[in-house]
């Protein structure tokens, strides 16, 4: 496909924000409508209690931690992936760079919401910071909880400044062509961007810091996550893989999550041109790996954990194997391995169709990993006398789905206000094609005259 | 303020443009150009590259570091807690918050750099023409001298702008 003009590349890309179209505000229509619905199922829980979900002896995290990790683990999509692919100069990155970042601001923003719905009280919420205070909460600093408080928050505004920074130049070409009101507010928000070699150089070096500050940190980030779980001695959770397994998953529910998206933004957006079958082909080959590392992780866990054989950790094993949770470890396997494995490795199946199908699986796969690793530890805990099960009833249900809704309707909303794909990087990397190029062509037509 | 500048369609025109202007005399500090996007194979996009900005995001993660371990070695201390065993100031636990903290400190060292060493934000000069937003490169001379507005408007004449214009004050 010839790639479009620097010009035309610009209206393209900058029109969803300039032109709002019906479909616009029915889409928001709708997903604000299953916000609201999620927000006053939140209210309903806080104003009956915890009494009216699922949550009971001795399983008290359930459907909201899950959410609270998937979520998590959905942000990785963005910052990390496209600080891996800045570093390593990676050319086709260029579409793909915001699409990313901006899933992991608002994946994020969610996930960190799912504690304070569980906290039953959330106006309450301030008593989870630790500072010294005549309640008696002391500042305890050992509490892998407030590890993620930490971590959350460096991650959360290391990829709201890493998403920020090369928007500048973006919102001064919106600030160029809008008028009245909306000129007013970009001229604001573009800080009076020129750009003038100098600051395009310092964004390009900030752009670069920033890379390499933000990697360890979205590894961490999981880390501590994990953290969560293998730091408390309960069957299946106290294990020294869950650091880097659950980076890696994280990783993996990432980039199906941008598939996902990417897919969606062509479609409805009208990006034929900007998202390639290249983009999907890339990002599927890293699917697959990050598929086969999951296997590979999942293995050695499962491996160690039988043949140590430990009782209080074989009751969970067994739990998901062949008893009450296997039909959903199964399903796990099916959508995380078996099904991505032949639609990204056999060329004839090898599509976008494909590997987006493959991708909701691998959404799908990854959330019931979530709950696979949560609840049937807490529901065969210690002695059976403590054993117990988990239903989860609606207002967990309507919460979740409401959180995908929150998700598609932050991101719309986005989509009115800044371009979804980077202009400036994009005209920046179709200029030096074009120089290269010429530079063939020179070379070619030297050549012949030789 | 007075200035005269030259839009140009091509960022080649653009560099023409710039070295007219370097001959006719104007030193390089005197030139502005601005781009849509960063033009750094260009001669024009060359210069000002040298940047403190990795030593300043270096020093932000060695203070975040040091307030964390402060913040968590003295509280610690202030409000000693048995947990599990444990010493009182846990060095271990404690490395996952002075982690963060660095990482934090050298994030925000590099954007309040990015925003002193670019100067923004800033408001946009009278001159600033919204063209650039097109893609066309602007190449100018802010408060030329007098006696050689003549040598400037040519300099850039001679590189074939698709639009010319003088600034009054």
């Amino acid at each position: 496909m010839t790639p479009p003009a620097a010009n035309t590349l610009a209206e393209d890309l900058l029109a969803p924000v300039l032109q709002t179209t019906r479909k616009f505000y029915v889409a928001v229509a709708l997903l604000g409508a299953v916000v609201l619905c999620g927000l006053a199922t939140w209210g309903y829980q806080m104003y009956n209690g915890f009494g009216v979900t699922g949550y009971n002896w001795p399983v008290y995290w359930a459907l909201h931690e899950t959410n609270f990790v998937f979520w998590i683990g959905i942000s990785h999509a963005g910052t990390l992936i496209s600080a891996i692919l800045r570093l390593v100069n990676a050319t086709w990155r260029r579409p793909v760079t915001r699409c990313a970042e901006v899933i992991t601001v608002f994946a994020l923003m969610i996930g960190a919401t799912f504690p304070l719905i569980h906290l039953g009280r959330p106006w309450l919420a301030f008593f989870l910071i630790p500072y010294p205070s005549e309640r008696g909460i002391w500042p305890n600093y050992r509490s892998p909880l407030v590890w993620d408080f930490f971590a959350i928050n460096t991650y959360l505004l290391g990829s709201v400044l890493f998403l920020l920074l090369p928007m500048i130049p973006d919102l001064a070409l919106i600030r160029d062509r809008a008028s009245g009101w909306r000129h007013r507010i970009y001229r604001v928000f573009s800080l009076g961007w020129q750009g003038t070699p100098r600051q395009w150089h310092r964004l390009e070096s900030a752009m670069h810091i920033m890379a390499l500050v933000i990697l360890p940190v979205a590894v961490s980030v999981h880390t501590i996550v994990s953290f969560d779980f293998s730091m408390a001695i309960v069957p299946m959770w106290h294990s020294t893989i869950f650091g880097p397994y659950f980076v890696a998953g994280a990783i993996f529910s990432g980039v199906a999550a941008l598939i996902v998206v990417m897919a969606i933004l062509r479609k409805v957006l009208k990006l034929e041109q900007y998202l390639l079958p290249l983009h999907f082909q890339n990002l599927g080959k890293l699917l697959l790996l990050m598929s086969l590392l999951w296997g590979y992780f999942v293995f050695n866990e499962r491996l160690t954990t039988w043949y140590g054989n430990s009782p209080h950790e074989m009751n969970v094993f067994w739990s998901t194997q062949n008893g009450e949770y296997a039909p959903l470890f199964w399903t796990m396997v099916l959508l995380n391995f078996v099904i991505p494995f032949p639609l990204l490795t056999v060329k004839k199946l090898r599509s976008i169709t494909a590997t987006v199908i493959a991708s909701c699986g691998v959404i799908a796969g990854m959330w019931l990993e979530r709950l696979l690793i949560i609840v049937p530890s807490l529901a065969r805990k210690g002695s059976p006398y403590s054993w117990g099960s988990y239903t989860p009833e609606w207002p967990e249900v309507v919460i979740m789905v409401s959180s995908f809704a929150a998700m598609a309707l932050l991101y719309t909303l986005f989509s009115k206000l800044v371009p979804l794909i980077s202009v400036w990087e994009l005209k920046s990397g179709e200029h030096s094609r074009r120089k290269a190029a010429a530079r063939v062509q020179d070379v070619e037509t030297a050549g012949e005259l030789i | 303020m007075k200035a005269i500048y030259g839009l140009y369609g091509e960022p080649a025109a653009a560099e023409l443009a710039y070295k007219e202007l370097r001959r006719a005399g104007v030193s390089e500090n005197e030139i502005t150009v601005m781009s849509s996007e960063p033009l750094e194979e260009y001669e024009f996009g060359r210069g000002n590259r040298t940047t403190v900005m990795p030593w300043i995001a270096a020093g932000g993660a060695a203070l975040g570091l040091s307030v964390a371990y402060l913040l968590t070695s003295l509280t610690q201390q202030s409000w000693p807690i048995n947990t599990g065993g444990m010493p009182t100031v846990t060095n271990w636990t404690n490395i996952i918050i002075m982690f963060e903290l660095a990482m934090l400190g050298a994030a925000t060292a590099t954007v309040i750099t990015l925003f002193v060493s670019a100067r923004l934000p800033r408001r946009l000069p009278e001159f600033y023409d919204p063209l650039i937003s097109q893609g066309k490169t602007f190449v100018g001379v802010r408060n030329p001298p007098q006696a050689s507005t003549s040598h400037i408007e040519q300099a850039l004449r001679s590189a074939g702008p698709e639009k010319l214009r003088i600034v009054a004050s």
